[in-house]
C-alpha cells in the first residue's frame, strides 16, 4: 500500500455557504461594518461640533434625512445583533463555578442583558427621553 | 416483540484508491438495512454484501473510541452515532473534512496527533515529590473544574466543523488547545507557563474567531469554543500584566 493522501481543498472566499452555522458567524462578522461605519459617523459629528454652531447645526439636520434615518435604523439592528451575540457568549467565555456547581448560563448570559438595559435606561434618561 | 423495520438505503460514498486514482469520485450503494441501525451499519453491510474494497475506520461502535469520524450530509459525525431514522434520501458520506485522504473513508490524522503533542497534554506536577508521601489530592470541585474538558473523545469532528482549520491547517485547533487548557485548569498541575508557548499564538488561540461549530458537533459535549475563549481572556491578562505593570510577569 503507497501512501498517496489526496488533499480536498477549501474554496477560500465560498467556504461560508457550505453550511448555515456559517452563514450565521458571517452574518454576525458583517454587523461590525456598520459599527464601523456609526463610529465614523461620530468622529464625523464631533468634528462638526468643533466647526461651530452653523456646523452643528447642518449635521444635525443631515441626520434627520430619510437615508440617514434608514442608515441609522440599520446600525441600530446590527448593534443590537452584535451585542446578543456576545451576551450570548459571555457564559462560555466567563463560567461562574461555586462550590461543584456551575452557575446556570443563561444566568451569566441574562445578567449581562439585564445591565445592559439598565445602561441604556440610563443613556436615555440623560439624551433627555424621559 | 415487534419486528424490526427494513428500509432500503441509498449512499453515496466518496471513493478515493491513492494507487490509481488523481481525484476522489462518489460511488452509489443500494442496501436493506433495518430502520434502527446508523449509518456505519449501513456501511458495514456494503462492505460484507456488496463492495469488500470499501475502507472506513471504526471500533467500539458506542461513541466512545472517536474513529469513526464521517461528512454525513456535509456534517461533521461519528457514523456510529448518526441514526438512518434521521436521514430522509440518499446519504452522502465523505471522509473527514480538513484531513487529507488516505483512502476512502479513511483520513490521515498526522496533524492532529503533532497538535496533541505540542500543548504537552500530560499533567505537569506543581512540585515533584517522592512517592512515599503519597498521590496528588484533588477535591471534586477541583476536578469539576477540568472535568468536562477531559472528555475529549479524539475523534477530530471539531476539525472537519472549523473554518479557521480548514483555511489554515496550522491552527493548532480546538480539541488540542481544549486539552491545554484541561490541563491548565488541573489543581494538580504547574505546566501553565509552557503550553503558554503554544496556546498564547497566532497558531493558538488568536487564530480562532469563535465560529463555534466545534462546539455544535462534538459528541462528547466537550465545548472547545468554551475553553477558547477562556484561554483568550487569560491569555490577554497576561499580556496586561507583562506589557502595561512595571515589573509585571504573567
Ligand atoms: S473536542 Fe469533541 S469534537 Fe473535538 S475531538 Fe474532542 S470529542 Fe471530538
Ligand atoms: S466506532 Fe467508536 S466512536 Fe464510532
Amino acid at each position: 500500500m503507497s501512501r498517496n493522501p489526496l488533499v480536498r481543498a477549501v474554496p477560500p472566499t465560498s467556504w461560508f455557504f457550505r453550511q448555515p452555522r456559517y452563514l450565521r458567524y458571517m452574518s454576525r462578522e458583517i454587523t461590525s461594518i456598520f459599527i464601523g461605519a456609526y463610529c465614523v459617523l461620530l468622529v464625523v459629528g464631533l468634528q462638526r461640533l468643533s466647526a461651530g454652531q452653523t456646523a452643528w447645526e447642518g449635521f444635525l439636520l443631515a441626520l434627520r434625512s430619510p437615508a440617514s434615518i434608514v442608515f441609522q435604523f440599520l446600525c441600530l439592528v446590527a448593534a443590537v445583533y452584535h451585542a446578543a451575540t456576545w451576551f450570548n457568549a459571555t457564559q462560555k467565555a466567563m463560567p461562574l463555578q461555586i462550590g461543584e456547581n456551575f452557575v446556570p448560563g443563561n444566568v451569566i448570559s441574562g445578567a449581562h442583558y439585564v445591565v445592559w438595559i439598565l445602561l441604556s435606561l440610563v443613556v436615555l434618561y440623560f439624551a433627555g427621553v424621559f | 416483540m415487534t419486528p424490526l423495520k427494513e428500509r432500503l438505503v441509498q449512499l453515496e460514498v466518496l471513493r478515493y484508491n491513492p494507487d490509481t486514482d488523481t481525484e476522489a469520485h462518489f460511488q452509489h450503494y443500494e442496501v436493506v438495512c433495518q430502520e434502527e441501525w446508523v449509518v456505519l451499519d449501513a456501511l458495514n453491510k456494503v462492505k460484507a454484501d456488496i463492495d469488500p474494497t470499501l475502507n472506513y475506520r471504526w471500533s467500539c461502535h458506542m461513541a466512545v473510541c472517536g474513529s469513526c469520524g464521517m461528512m454525513i450530509n456535509g456534517e461533521p459525525k461519528l457514523s456510529c452515532h448518526a441514526f438512518l431514522r434521521d436521514y430522509q434520501g440518499v446519504i452522502r458520506v465523505e471522509p473527514l473534512a480538513h484531513f487529507p485522504v488516505e483512502r476512502d473513508l479513511v483520513t490521515a490524522p498526522d496533524d492532529f496527533m503533532d497538535k496533541l503533542k505540542r500543548v504537552k497534554p500530560y499533567v505537569i506536577p506543581k512540585e515533584m515529590k517522592p512517592i512515599s508521601e503519597g498521590e496528588y489530592r484533588q477535591t471534586p470541585a477541583q476536578l469539576m473544574k477540568f472535568r468536562q474538558y477531559s472528555m475529549c473523545i479524539n475523534c477530530m469532528l471539531c476539525y472537519a466543523a472549523c473554518p479557521q482549520y480548514g483555511l489554515t491547517p496550522s491552527f493548532i485547533g480546538p480539541a488540542a488547545l481544549t486539552l491545554a487548557h484541561r490541563y491548565n485548569q488541573d489543581s494538580r498541575d504547574g505546566g501553565r507557563k509552557e503550553r503558554q508557548e503554544v496556546v498564547a499564538t497566532h497558531e493558538g488561540v488568536w487564530e480562532c474567531t469563535f465560529v463555534g461549530a466545534c462546539s455544535e458537533v462534538c459528541p462528547a459535549h466537550v465545548d472547545p469554543a468554551s475553553a477558547l475563549q477562556q484561554m483568550k481572556i487569560t491569555s490577554s491578562i497576561d499580556w496586561i500584566v507583562e506589557h502595561l505593570i512595571p515589573g509585571g510577569k504573567p
